[in-house]
C-alpha cells in the first residue's frame, strides 16, 4: 500500500471540493433545508402537523443530506471521469493498486457526507427552534451511526458510479435516489408504515431505512424506532455488499 | 536503472457487446437479449495476435500501422491498462501484469486522446502527479515550473485546462508523463493535433529525454516522424484490413503517399458523376503513379516537399524491409 499517492489522491479530492464549495453548498442543503422549513416550520406553525414532528423530521432531514453528498461526491466525479476523456488515467497510472483508489474515492466521500451531516444538525435547528428535542444518551454510538450512514453513502456511490453511463444520470435519480429517499422513512418513522403491513416489510431492502432510523435511534430514542442491532446489521451488510459490487465494477471499467 | 520492453507472443481479443437499447426504441440496463432460442456469440476482435518484441534499453522504437493494427492496444498491456488474453510482457524485468505498481513507477504514458485532470490547472496536474508518485512539495514546484516552461505553458500554467486547445493539451499530456523521470516514455500518437512548429518542438524534446538514457515506445502513421525519431521499426499489421491499410500491406512502400488517402467509390460512396469514366489503369501505369515526383527546378536541393518525399519513402521501405519476419 502507498499511503503517500493516497494521501496525494485525497488532497487532490479536497482540493477539488474546496474549488466547488459554494455549489456544493446551495446543492446539498437548499432543498432539505426547504423542506425542512416548510414541514417544520410552515405546517406545524399552522396546525397541520403536530408540534413533535419537528423532532422526529431532523434525523430524517440529516440522512437525506448525508446519503445525498456521499452519492454525489463519489458518482457524479467517477461517471465523468469514466467517460472517454479518461480523466482518471493520471490516477489509474499512479503507483498504487486499483482498489486503492476506489477506497480512496470512498473515504473522500464518506468525509463529505459526514461533514455534510455535522453542518445540517445546527442549520435545521436554527430553522425549527424551539420545539426540537434532541437527545444524544450514547455520543459514541451516535458517532458509529453517523460513519455507517457516511460510509453507506460513499459505497452507494462507488456501486452507481461505475454502473452508469454519463446519459443516465437523469435516470438514476428519478428511478433510484429518488424512491430510496421517499421509501426510507426520511418524512416519516418505520412504525408509521404499521397499517401497510407488506409496504413495511418491503422498504427494509432499502439502506436508506437503517440510516434514518438509525440516527433517530441515537438522536431523539424517545420516538419509535428500529432496534439499534438490526440497524448496525442492516448498515454494515449494505456497506459491504455495495462496496464489493463498487470495487468489481470499479475493477471491470479501470482495465479492458 | 534502465528498463528495456519485452514481451512475448501477446494476444488480444475484445469480446464487443452488442450496443445497449439497440432496436428497443427505450433504454434499458442491459443488452437486449437475442430473440430466437439460442444465443448468439458475441462477435470477437483479435486486436494482438502472438506480437513479440524486444525493445533494447534507451532505445526509441516506433510502432508503425494504421488506424485499427492494435498499436494503442499494444501500448495498452504494457501499461497495465489492458488485460492481455495471453502472452507476457515485461517492462525491465517485472512482469507488467503482476507487478503492476513496481511497472508504474518506471512509466510515463501519453495516451492518444488527452486525458488531463479537467477539475485542476495545468500547473496543479502537474504538482499532483507528481505527488501521487512520492516527490517532495519543493521538488514538484521545481520540476512543474520547468516543465511549463520547456512545453511554453508558463503563461497558463494557473488556468483550468478545461479551456487549453488541442494542441496545448497534448503538450501538457506530454509534461506531465514526463514529471516523475520515468525510465520508459510511451507516446501514443503524440504529435496528433499538433502543428509543425510545436512537433519539432516535441521532437527534440523526446530526443533529448532520450540522451538521458530512457527508453521510449512510439506509436505513430506518421512515418515522416518515425523516421526523424525512431532507430529501429515495427510495423503492426491488422488483422481486418481495410482497403486503406491493404495498401500499406501490399508491398509499394510508396504507394500510400503517393495515392490520395479514400477516394470517394472506395468510401462506400457513388463515385463522382461529373465527366466521362475512366478506364482502369494497368499495373504498370500504378506502379508509374507511385514513383516518387521530380524534384522541380526552383525549389533548393535540400529543402522542400520533394526531398521529405524522397527522405519518406526510403524510410518506408526501411520498415517494410525490417517488419519481415
Amino acid at each position: 500500500m502507498n499511503w503517500k499517492a493516497f494521501l496525494a489522491m485525497l488532497a487532490r479530492d479536497a482540493h477539488v471540493a474546496r474549488r466547488n464549495f459554494v455549489a456544493l453548498l446551495f446543492q446539498t442543503f437548499l432543498q432539505p433545508l426547504m423542506f425542512v422549513f416548510i414541514f417544520g416550520r410552515v405546517m406545524v406553525g399552522s396546525g397541520y402537523m403536530p408540534p413533535s414532528y419537528k423532532s422526529l423530521l431532523l434525523p430524517g432531514i440529516m440522512a437525506i443530506c448525508m446519503v445525498g453528498t456521499g452519492i454525489w461526491a463519489v458518482a457524479m466525479p467517477l461517471i465523468a471521469e469514466f467517460q472517454f476523456t479518461r480523466e482518471i488515467e493520471d490516477r489509474l497510472l499512479a503507483p498504487m493498486e486499483i482498489s486503492w483508489l476506489a477506497i480512496e474515492k470512498v473515504v473522500a466521500g464518506s468525509l463529505q457526507a459526514l461533514a455534510a451531516g455535522l453542518m445540517v444538525i445546527p442549520a435545521a435547528w436554527l430553522l425549527l427552534r424551539p420545539g426540537v428535542d434532541l437527545h444524544v444518551p450514547h455520543p459514541l454510538l451516535f458517532v458509529l451511526v453517523a460513519l455507517l450512514v457516511a460510509l453507506f453513502s460513499a459505497t452507494g456511490g462507488l456501486a452507481l458510479g461505475c454502473s452508469m453511463q454519463q446519459t443516465h444520470i437523469g435516470l438514476m435519480f428519478s428511478l433510484i435516489v429518488a424512491p430510496m429517499i421517499f421509501f426510507g422513512c426520511t418524512y416519516y418513522p418505520w412504525s408509521a408504515l404499521e397499517k401497510f403491513p407488506l409496504l413495511q416489510k418491503a422498504v427494509l431492502v432499502n439502506p436508506l431505512v437503517y440510516a434514518s432510523e438509525g440516527l433517530r435511534a441515537t438522536m431523539i430514542p424517545q420516538f419509535p424506532h428500529l432496534p439499534l442491532l438490526a440497524v448496525v446489521v442492516g448498515l454494515v451488510f449494505f456497506n459491504a455488499l455495495l462496496l464489493l459490487t463498487g470495487l468489481r465494477n470499479f475493477h471491470g471499467k479501470s482495465v479492458t | 536503472m534502465v528498463a528495456g520492453i519485452r514481451t512475448r507472443d501477446l494476444r488480444k481479443v475484445y469480446n464487443s457487446a452488442p450496443p445497449v437499447a439497440a432496436g428497443t426504441g427505450g433504454f434499458s440496463f442491459g443488452a437486449p437479449k437475442p430473440k430466437g432460442k439460442g444465443k448468439q456469440p458475441k462477435p470477437e476482435i483479435v486486436a494482438l495476435d502472438g506480437i513479440s518484441l524486444d525493445i533494447l534499453p534507451g532505445e526509441i522504437f516506433c510502432l508503425l500501422g494504421p488506424n485499427g493494427a492494435g498499436k494503442s492496444t499494444t501500448v495498452g498491456v504494457l501499461t497495465t491498462r489492458v488485460r492481455p488474453t495471453s502472452g507476457q510482457a515485461f517492462i525491465g524485468e517485472h512482469d507488467v501484469w503482476q507487478q503492476q505498481v513496481a511497472v508504474k513507477r518506471l512509466i510515463g504514458v501519453v495516451a492518444q486522446r488527452p486525458n488531463l485532470d479537467f477539475s485542476l490547472t495545468a500547473r496543479e496536474i502537474l504538482t499532483f502527479h507528481g505527488a501521487y508518485f512520492g516527490l517532495s512539495s519543493q521538488e514538484r514546484a521545481k520540476r512543474a515550473e520547468a516543465l511549463l516552461e520547456r512545453f511554453k505553458l508558463t503563461d497558463r500554467a494557473d488556468q483550468m485546462v478545461r479551456g487549453f486547445s488541442g494542441g496545448m493539451m497534448q503538450r501538457l499530456s506530454i509534461a506531465r508523463a514526463m514529471m516523475h523521470d520515468p525510465q520508459v516514455l510511451f507516446l501514443d500518437e503524440p504529435s496528433a493535433g499538433l502543428d509543425p512548429q510545436t512537433r519539432l518542438l516535441l521532437w527534440e524534446i523526446v530526443r533529448e529525454y532520450n540522451q538521458g538514457g530512457k527508453t521510449i515506445l512510439l506509436t505513430t502513421h506518421n512515418m515522416e516522424e518515425a523516421d526523424a525519431l525512431c532507430k529501429r521499426l515495427y510495423r503492426s499489421r491488422p488483422r481486418h484490413r481495410s482497403r486503406h491499410s491493404a495498401r500499406i500491406e501490399g508491398g509499394c512502400s510508396w504507394r500510400l503517399l503517393a495515392a490520395p488517402p479514400l477516394r470517394p467509390s472506395l468510401a462506400g460512396l457513388p463515385p463522382p458523376s461529373t465527366g466521362p469514366r475512366r478506364r482502369p489503369r494497368s499495373p504498370r501505369q500504378q506502379q508509374q503513379r507511385c514513383r516518387p515526383l521530380r524534384r522541380p527546378r526552383r525549389l533548393p536541393r535540400r529543402g522542400g516537399c520533394c526531398v521529405g518525399f524522397r527522405r519518406q519513402r526510403r524510410v518506408v521501405r526501411r520498415a517494410h524491409l525490417r517488419a519481415q519476419p
